[in-house]
């Protein structure tokens, strides 16, 4: 499904990021970045927690609104309940809608954003997903000073918040069109390797991006994907090419290697993975590039792994989705 | 509109971008750090029989102590999971891994609290260890009971 959009634009962003991602390509991008994972705080929630705080609060600074001026926080993380998000933008607002694909979730809240404010319901809405390694690590998988091994396939999760501030008044950067994922089943089963598992999503909506739209790969500038890593990446562009004889390798990456320095920095494996981490990239790196109007039309694709444990542990597959966001300079 | 995909061009290429898993070099890394932990604890018998002139039945159990003792505390001072990600299942299937997964699990979930926290978490991943432990230690012991006769 492919809306396109006449008067929403992009206000400011501002962007929190950890330690690893400090140490990344990315890092003079970045609003404010953490050296230590706790934040200050005590637990590894409280830490997510507190970057969407921080961000939240530095982007009504940024842009000078009060609290109550803003309509709508939607947003999302990969905690339980969405912890983060819900506590986090607590008194930020003056509504909230959680929302939840995964790593998707910060283009799903762009799309609705976006929507709201196209149909003149609000006047901005501001966009704010977060993740934390550890606070995932745990969640998911095992507790986080097992530190167990995990192959190179397995990818990341980024620390940090990233929020936007869309709005219907005019700026030099716009939301021009976006396309909503569908839910893909392709038998995947291994979460040590997402970007094979999202890979399809990304495949799927790429696709039916350009083709609602009519429209070729190298009308962008650049297309990003959320967090397929270095495999899924290739998986992408092969496919892409193959299949659909469409050309991805000029103006083609993946925001999870984009934010990390994988030769150097071993521990992030395939790369980064978790809401934030698309976020990161085009909140951070690819807004900056958009207002030096050094990139002009830009296609976000956010993968999301819609993973859940106890459906992995009872057999089932992991499904993904990815919805696509094409932000232009006016 | 849903475009399916096709499922087994997707793996075919799939194929060609896996990542590498150099099982042979993990083997020998695990082969060799797991010695060398084994190696320790003989050192720590050893040296208690020849200081102490306790039994060896003794002293293997005091080792174990030992042992458990410098994992948990290498966990709780936050470098046993680094170690554990380069020296993987060398350090992970002695009973270094053992302590080092009470641990961890005990570190993790403290904030929740010492009943609902640590009380009901510490076993997250060393459950299925002692409960498989204990049944196959059990079907041993009836099969050396049954075999030998000798309890």
């Amino acid at each position: 499904m492919t809306f396109t959009y006449d008067n929403v634009y992009v206000k400011d962003t501002a962007t929190i990021a950890g330690p690893y991602e400090k140490k990344g390509p990315l890092k003079k991008y970045f609003d404010k970045t953490f050296d230590d994972l706790y934040f200050d705080e005590n637990s590894w929630e409280k830490a997510e927690i507190k970057t969407v705080k921080e961000s939240l609060k530095l982007l009504h600074k940024k842009v000078g609104l009060k609290r109550k001026e803003v309509d709508i926080i939607l947003g999302g993380d990969l905690l339980n309940q969405i912890t983060a998000t819900t506590y986090g933008s607590y008194n930020f607002s003056k509504c909230f809608l959680g929302l939840y694909t995964a790593c998707a979730t910060s283009t799903e809240a762009m799309i609705l954003g976006s929507c709201l404010i196209d149909s003149k319901k609000v006047k901005n809405a501001i966009v704010t997903v977060s993740s934390h390694n550890m606070a995932a690590e745990k969640q998911f998988r095992n507790p986080t000073e097992y530190g167990a091994p995990k192959p190179k396939s397995a990818t990341f999760t980024s620390t940090g918040s990233a929020s936007m501030l869309l709005t219907k008044e005019k700026t030099d950067i716009k939301v021009e069109s976006s396309t909503i994922g569908q839910i893909i089943d392709l038998g995947q089963n291994d979460p040590n390797d997402m970007g094979k598992v999202m890979a399809p999503a990304a495949i799927d909506t790429i696709k039916r991006h350009l083709k609602d739209l009519n429209r070729t790969a190298d009308y962008y500038d650049l297309i990003v994907t959320g967090d397929l890593g270095l495999y899924g990446k290739e998986i992408v562009k092969d496919y892409m090419l193959e299949e659909y004889n469409i050309d991805l390798s000029k103006n083609y990456n993946d925001c999870g290697i984009m934010l990390y320095d994988l030769k150097e920095q071993e521990e992030c494996l395939a790369g980064g993975s978790g809401p934030v981490c698309s976020a990161l990239v085009s909140f951070g790196y690819i807004y900056h590039q958009m207002k030096k109007k050094k990139l002009k039309k830009v296609l976000i694709v956010a993968t999301g792994a819609l993973f859940s444990p106890t459906m992995t542990y009872q057999k089932e597959n992991i499904y993904s989705i990815a919805n696509a966001i094409s932000l232009e300079v006016v | 509109m849903v475009i399916i995909m096709k499922n087994e061009k997707y793996e075919l290429i799939a194929q060609d971008h896996k990542a590498p898993n150099p099982r042979l070099k993990n083997a020998i890394i695990a082969f060799v750090v797991g010695g060398i932990i084994g190696l320790l604890g003989e050192g720590i018998i050893e040296l208690l029989c020849y200081f102490t002139h306790m039994s060896r039945n003794n002293a293997g159990t005091i080792m174990i102590v030992v042992m458990i003792f410098i994992a948990s505390l290498s966990t709780a001072l936050g470098f046993f999971d680094k170690l554990v990600t380069k020296f993987k299942c060398g350090l992970l299937i002695p009973i270094t891994g053992f302590a080092h997964s009470m641990t961890s699990a005990a570190l993790d979930y403290k904030r929740e609290g010492p009943i609902y926290g640590i009380g009901a978490n510490i076993f997250k991943l060393a459950g299925s260890v002692i409960l498989y432990g204990i049944i196959a230690a059990w079907f041993f012991g009836m099969i050396r009971f049954l075999l030998g006769g000798r309890v």
